[in-house]
C-alpha cells in the first residue's frame, strides 16, 4: 500500500472563531442567500433566532482554520497540488448566531487507497460558547496517483 | 412534500468575479479559484469555482424547498464530480426519496452545461 495511514486517528487542537455579523453578510452574499434573517438583525429575532445566524454553509468559514492544520499535516502527506476536495457532509445542530464562539477540533478518521487514490477522511465537531453542538462536518479528500 | 415530488429547481449562474468573492468570504484563495492563468497552466480549463460554493447552491435549493427557514436543513451529504466553472448556468434539481416523521430526505444534484458538478446530493429537511 503506497499510502500511509500511521496518522489515522490524530487529532487537532481546538480552533475558537468569533462570528460577525457584517462576516456573515459578505458569505450570505457571495453564495446568493437573499433571506432578510442573515442581514437584518430585527428580522432574525422575529423568525425566532437569538441575533442574526449564518447560512448553513457558513460552516465552512469556522471550520477553516481547524481543518487547515490536519489538511496539511505532514504526518498525513497529502500532496496538495494532487488533491480534489471529493465529498462534504454536514449534519446542523444548534443554530450559530452573531456573536457567538465557535470551537471546532478535527481528527483523521481514515486513509485509504483504492484504484491508485488516497481517500483522506477527516471530521469536525463544532460547538458554542455553550457547549450546544452546531455542526458535525466529514471532509473527504481524494489525492491522484498514490501509487 | 410526497415521495416522488420535485423540489422546485434552482438556477444560478455565478458572475466572472464570483471565485474572488467566495474566496474572501470564505478564506479559501487557492489560485486554481482566483488565476485564471494559473489555472490553465495546471491542466484546467480555467479557473474553476470552489467545490463549497456549489455545495451552498445545494443547500440554497434544500433549504428553499423547506420553506426557506436555514433550520430546516438538517443534514447535507455531496460528492463533487467534475469541475465548474463561472459565466454559465447551475441547475440544482432534486426528488423526495422518503418521508415521514416531519423528516423529508432529498436526492439532489447539480449540473452545469450537461454535466454532473455535484451528483449524489442527499439532504435531510425538517418540515
Amino acid at each position: 500500500m503506497a499510502v500511509d495511514d500511521g496518522a489515522q486517528g490524530k487529532s487537532y487542537p481546538p480552533f475558537e472563531y468569533e462570528v460577525g455579523k457584517e462576516k456573515i453578510a459578505e458569505y450570505a452574499n457571495a453564495v446568493g442567500e437573499d433571506n432578510h434573517v442573515y442581514f437584518d438583525r430585527q428580522a432574525a429575532r422575529d423568525a425566532g433566532f437569538r441575533d442574526v445566524p449564518a447560512p448553513p454553509m457558513f460552516a465552512v468559514v469556522y471550520s477553516a482554520g481547524a481543518m487547515a492544520p490536519a489538511i496539511t499535516d505532514p504526518e498525513v502527506g497529502i500532496d496538495l497540488m494532487s488533491m480534489v476536495h471529493g465529498g462534504q457532509e454536514f449534519v446542523w445542530g444548534e443554530p450559530v448566531c452573531a456573536g457567538d464562539v465557535i470551537t471546532t477540533t478535527a481528527e483523521v478518521d481514515d486513509i485509504s487507497e483504492k484504484g491508485g487514490m488516497g481517500f483522506y477522511v477527516f471530521s469536525s465537531v463544532s460547538t458554542n460558547q455553550d457547549g450546544d453542538e452546531v455542526v458535525r462536518g466529514t471532509w473527504t479528500n481524494i489525492v491522484r496517483g498514490v501509487s | 412534500m410526497n415521495q416522488g415530488d420535485p423540489i422546485p429547481e434552482l438556477k444560478v449562474t455565478p458572475d466572472k468575479y464570483l471565485p474572488h468573492r467566495y474566496a474572501g468570504a470564505s478564506g479559501d484563495f487557492n489560485p486554481i479559484h482566483i488565476d485564471n492563468d494559473f489555472a490553465q497552466q495546471v491542466g484546467l480549463p480555467r479557473n474553476i469555482l470552489h467545490g463549497l460554493y456549489s455545495m451552498a447552491q445545494v443547500a440554497r435549493a434544500n433549504a428553499a424547498a423547506a420553506g426557506g427557514d436555514p433550520r430546516s436543513l438538517r443534514r447535507l451529504e455531496v460528492q463533487f464530480r467534475g469541475m465548474g466553472v463561472p459565466e454559465s448556468e447551475i441547475t440544482v434539481t432534486g426528488t423526495v426519496r422518503e418521508e415521514g416523521d416531519g423528516i423529508v430526505v432529498v436526492d439532489a444534484e447539480a449540473e452545469q452545461d450537461g454535466k454532473k458538478i455535484i451528483r449524489n446530493a442527499e439532504a435531510e429537511l425538517e418540515i
